[in-house]
């Protein structure tokens, strides 16, 4: 709609480049903005604008603000991963998918904030501070809020967003852009995407290009989608998706973009329900939503069908293993040599290291280091990393019968729960927090299959929670398709931000989406 | 496969009488594969085994896995790209021209192509090693099980020649470190990346030879061969080719000894002499009792010994993982190779098999048949740079023999130019000189003593012909019979009175 707009010439582009960057500021309180480009912004509206006066737009993304994760390399703006270790650090080169953004004529407003190096799934435990929920602060959320003894302190129930993409999602959320890039690895993109109500995408392994992205693991880093609806999910897909020479894990296939049909009959469609997927800390609202949205498929005509993963409770162990593995490995090229924070200790290289290593990365990065290099010694090797492949072989080879014996897309929960108070999720440690969170989403990353979260309704607290569509792989239309059709059928409600100016809040809430419709 | 030409040529697995070893090469192993001698203490004999590690660098324009560009001394740190200097989000894109280099190599040392072989990172801290790993290929290399034959003299007359082969256990591509230098004085240390990244072929030779004399012998083969290939200029001195020794000694009978790795030598004459010197420590050091450390050794070329490198204490663990961001490597040949692929996408073997050069051997053998020259003397004109070029130049303009011709240029040429060091292409006697001289020599318009003459004075390099030279000296035999008879007379009368 917002692109619409622009082509129409109802908004100008630098108009809307400004709303944008003036609500960043007064949602500052969000922290969901590490870096805020507003010069350079300002001047990539004002080339869409003339574009737009000559009746030249670059694509529906031309004009479009957007933000990206602190994760993406990108030209000229610092690349800090919310740590120590780059804090500072201004890369010479974009990310690939940040250069098609900006190839469609989108508006980079800034980098978003996250945890360390994109690990943990609160977006709690970066060096710039924690992320705050903008539905903290919805009419939704304060008129379910219990009055209590520490009502005075306003401030103090506020909910985390998820991670590690929170500033990403709140971005989003609280309406300062119309999309953002986030990263998945073991969930990443689709937690705070349900935390904040709104769409996460991830998409297939191997369909969009890595390069420039600082990976977490290699082997299941994706790039992330987050928008307010299935539509624009597929716009922004269609214009990073495909082969990028640059990185060799991407495939060679042509991707087609597509628009998202709107289905009126799902009837055709067989609809899984993975009941290992029924977790342990499940609460009983997100159950109970699970199955009223399996029921809405049913009474649609859909078929509806329980099915077995049978290995995914070994996929969060299976998962440390590997992800410290390689997280080890690929912390090992931050010594403060060539770029990033360098210690002011100097009697020998090793103690430069030594110290840079501890003084740059935090508990959550260092703990994961020496983890992983302890599964890959010698003597460890075949025990833990040999292993965990050949369960994630299993866990990979349950979705391939499952999605084999007939079901098109699997329904499931994204989170156990609705987000947390930030003072109750710091209670556990990270790690904990990552193992209990990540359950529902992790296996996903293991099979490289593409999974998208779609806002389903408000809990009794007066927060998201968001239902995940599991699809097979290189099939993003047929997942978009069903996605959009119960987001159709759910009508979520907009966020409604008392903090931030009412004409703001009309402009924002009239353009939910950034495509044309 | 190799060398298939056979007539008059002793093969491999023969092996001449030999000589014990002499006081130059302290620990000489003889042809024959006998143990050396015991030294005083009479006790049993020691079998010395050699294993060779050797880097070769590629010849490409590009690194192995980025576009930066591959150039000798240029200047620091002006060659590296975002991913060389291990920038964060960078990943490794495969450079074909490094796949074909090691097909192709794998394929002139007899060995089986892996159709399928897989990348891995080797992790150690190092100030050259930016990334923190080096991506390699341990787990399943590109080519595995060859060999390669190579020839000793057997005395110092080169008159005989021996054949041996040494297994090659396999070859594998991998990135090159850049390079470190430690500035003590100022306690710092400088690194240069423009080499990080640039493509190796690692090349692992068996522990089949048994001293100094063999590795170098084996080594110069295996240059030769990626010199003629293209696929490395192995050019010792600027560092393309790099060996490390792996050396023990153990008595018949018995299991192999504990070994020890020589690094930091750089000519083939040093390969020999660390070898030979780490065999002697070993075998003096057991003898009197000590046992052999396997660690690392430092050759000192100026001392002429190994030192030991210890500051590497314990044994590192590489911690070897998968390297996630490389699909495995998948090579086709003319059956496997599906009809409708990119030819461009692919690297066929068959394709590079059918396009590979006569190698060094197959030249020899060839040379040999053609000229009927000795094959020490194929050796010979193969060893020097342009020499086989200048002979075969100088053969086509004279008349004289082949088999004449040779000796001409290995005694004469050649001594010279090793006495000067110079190179052949940088001679001042060309080929078309050598050959008018030899033509004059052949049509007994002089004698050889003459010929001899005419050729030191065509060393100066002062632009006279052979036949200006030889009319200016005088040096024309004389073929007049009755003048002939005047002189022998005026000598025989000068004499008579004696």
């Amino acid at each position: 709609q917002v692109s619409a707009a622009l082509r129409a010439g109802r908004v100008s582009a630098t108009e809307l480049c400004q709303r944008c960057l003036s609500r960043i500021k007064s949602t500052g309180f969000l922290n969901a903005y590490i870096s805020v480009a507003e010069q350079a912004a300002l001047r990539q509206a004002e080339e869409s604008e003339k574009r737009h006066s000559r009746g030249q737009p670059l694509g529906v993304l031309d004009g479009v603000p957007v933000a990206v994760k602190d994760n993406f390399n990108t030209a000229g703006i610092e690349t800090t991963c919310a740590s120590n270790m780059l804090k500072g650090y201004v890369s010479p080169y974009n990310a690939t998918v940040v250069q098609k953004l900006l190839d469609q004529g989108a508006v980079l407003l800034g980098k978003t904030n996250l945890d360390e190096f994109a690990m943990g799934s609160g977006s709690t435990d970066g060096v710039f501070g924690p992320v705050r929920n903008p539905w903290s602060y919805s009419r939704q959320y304060k008129e379910k809020s219990t009055p209590n003894s520490h009502s005075e302190d306003k401030d103090s129930n506020w909910v985390i967003t998820g991670g590690s993409s929170g500033g990403s999602a709140a971005a989003v959320s609280s309406l300062t852009c119309f999309a953002a890039l986030g990263s998945d690895t073991g969930g990443s993109t689709r937690n705070p995407a349900a935390h904040c109500g709104v769409v996460g995408l991830k998409p297939t392994y191997g369909l969009i290009s890595r390069h420039g992205l600082i990976p977490l693991v290699n082997s299941m880093d994706v790039p992330g989608i987050l928008t307010r609806c299935v539509d624009d999910a597929a716009v922004v897909l269609g214009s990073l998706a495909g082969h990028d020479p640059r990185d060799s894990t991407t495939v060679q296939d042509n991707f087609k973009p597509f628009e998202v049909p709107d289905l009126a009959d799902v009837s055709k469609f067989t609809i899984g329900i993975p009941k290992e997927y029924h977790a342990p800390g499940l609460s009983g609202e997100t159950l109970a939503l699970w199955a009223k949205a399996a029921d809405l498929f049913k009474s649609a005509g859909a078929k509806v069908v329980e099915v077995s993963l049978p290995h995914t409770r070994y996929s969060i162990v299976c998962y440390h293993v590997l992800c410290t593995a390689e997280v080890a490995s690929n912390m090992a090229r931050f010594d403060g040599l060539e770029y990033g924070h360098r210690s002011d200790v100097e009697e020998s290289t090793e103690s430069m290291y030594a110290a840079t290593r501890r003084e740059g990365f935090n508990d959550v990065v260092r703990g994961r280091i020496l983890s992983g290099n302890y599964f890959l010694l010698k003597q460890n090797y075949e025990k833990y990393f040999v292993k965990a492949q050949k369960v994630r072989r299993l866990i990979a080879d349950d979705f391939v019968k499952v999605f084999g014996s007939g079901v098109d897309v699997l329904l499931t929960p994204t989170t156990l729960s609705d987000a947390a108070p930030y003072r109750e999720f710091i209670r556990a440690d990270n790690r904990t927090r990552s193992a209990q969170d990540d359950i529902l989403t992790q296996a996903v990353n293991m099979a490289g299959l593409p999974a998208i979260n779609v806002p389903t309704a408000l809990s009794e607290r007066g927060l998201p929670i968001g239902l995940q569509f599991i699809g097979r792989s290189f099939q993003e239309r047929q997942l978009l398709t069903v996605a959009k059709w119960f987001e159709k059928q759910v009508q979520f409600p907009v966020i409604e931000l008392e903090e931030v100016k009412q004409h703001d809040q009309g402009v924002f809430k009239h353009q939910k989406s950034a495509a044309s419709s | 496969r190799g060398c298939s030409w056979a007539a008059g040529w002793r093969r491999a697995w023969h092996r001449a009488p030999g000589v014990t070893g002499r006081r130059q090469r302290a620990a000489a192993c003889n042809t024959k594969g006998e143990a050396v001698p015991a030294g005083k203490s009479g006790l049993a004999p020691w079998l010395p085994v050699v294993g060779l590690e050797i880097h070769a660098q590629i010849s490409s324009n590009s690194k192995l896995f980025s576009g930066s560009q591959v150039q000798f001394a240029a200047p620091p740190n002006s060659l590296v790209s975002f991913f060389d200097a291990s920038l964060p989000g960078t990943l490794p894109v495969l450079n074909r021209r490094c796949v074909e280099a090691a097909v192709m190599t794998g394929l002139a040392l007899n060995c089986s192509i892996n159709k399928k072989s897989l990348f891995d990172r080797k992790h150690y801290f190092y100030a050259d090693l930016p990334a923190g790993y080096q991506i390699t290929q341990q787990r399943v290399p590109i080519a595995v099980n060859g060999s390669l034959s190579y020839s000793l003299c057997i005395d110092n007359k080169r008159s005989q020649m021996v054949t041996k082969t040494v297994r090659i256990k396999q070859i594998q591509l991998e990135q090159d470190s850049g390079k470190s230098l430690h500035d003590d004085k100022r306690s710092q240390t400088l690194v240069d990346l423009n080499r990080a990244g640039v493509g190796l072929m690692e090349v692992v030779m068996e522990p089949d030879m048994c001293c100094g004399e063999e590795a170098a012998a084996a080594v110069r083969e295996l240059q030769l061969i990626l010199q003629t290939l293209g696929s490395s200029q192995a050019v010792m001195a600027e560092g393309q080719l790099r060996v490390d020794a792996n050396v023990s000694v153990h008595h018949p009978g018995e299991p192999y000894g504990v070994r020890t790795e020589v690094k930091n030598i750089n000519s083939l004459r040093f390969l020999a002499k660390a070898i030979d010197y780490e065999i002697q420590r070993q075998i003096e050091e057991l003898e009197s009792g000590g046992t052999i450390l396997n660690e690392t050794r430092a050759f000192d070329s100026r001392l002429g010994c190994t030192i030991s490198m210890r500051d590497k204490e314990g044994k590192q663990d590489y911690r070897f993982m998968p390297e996630p961001n490389l699909p495995p490597l998948i090579l086709y040949d003319a059956k496997s190779l599906p009809s409708n692929m990119n030819h461009q996408q692919v690297v066929n073997i068959d394709w590079i098999h059918q396009r590979l050069p006569d190698l060094p051997s197959v030249k020899r053998a060839k040379l040999v048949e053609q000229y009927a020259i000795l094959p020490e003397h194929s050796f010979t004109l193969l060893n020097e740079d342009g020499l086989t070029e200048f002979f075969e130049n100088v053969v086509k303009k004279t008349q004289m023999k082949p088999t004449k011709v040779i000796g001409w240029i290995i005694k004469d040429l050649l001594s010279y130019l090793k006495q000067h060091s110079i190179a052949v292409k940088e001679s001042p006697v060309s080929s078309f000189l050598l050959a008018d001289l030899l033509n004059l020599l052949e049509k007994r318009e002089i004698s050889s003593t003459a010929a001899k003459q005419v050729l030191a004075e065509l060393w100066k390099g002062q632009g006279k012909t052979p036949l200006e030279i030889v009319q200016e000296k005088k040096l024309e035999l004389i073929k007049d019979q009755k003048e002939l008879e005047e002189i022998c007379q005026t000598v025989i009368d000068g004499h008579e009175n004696e």
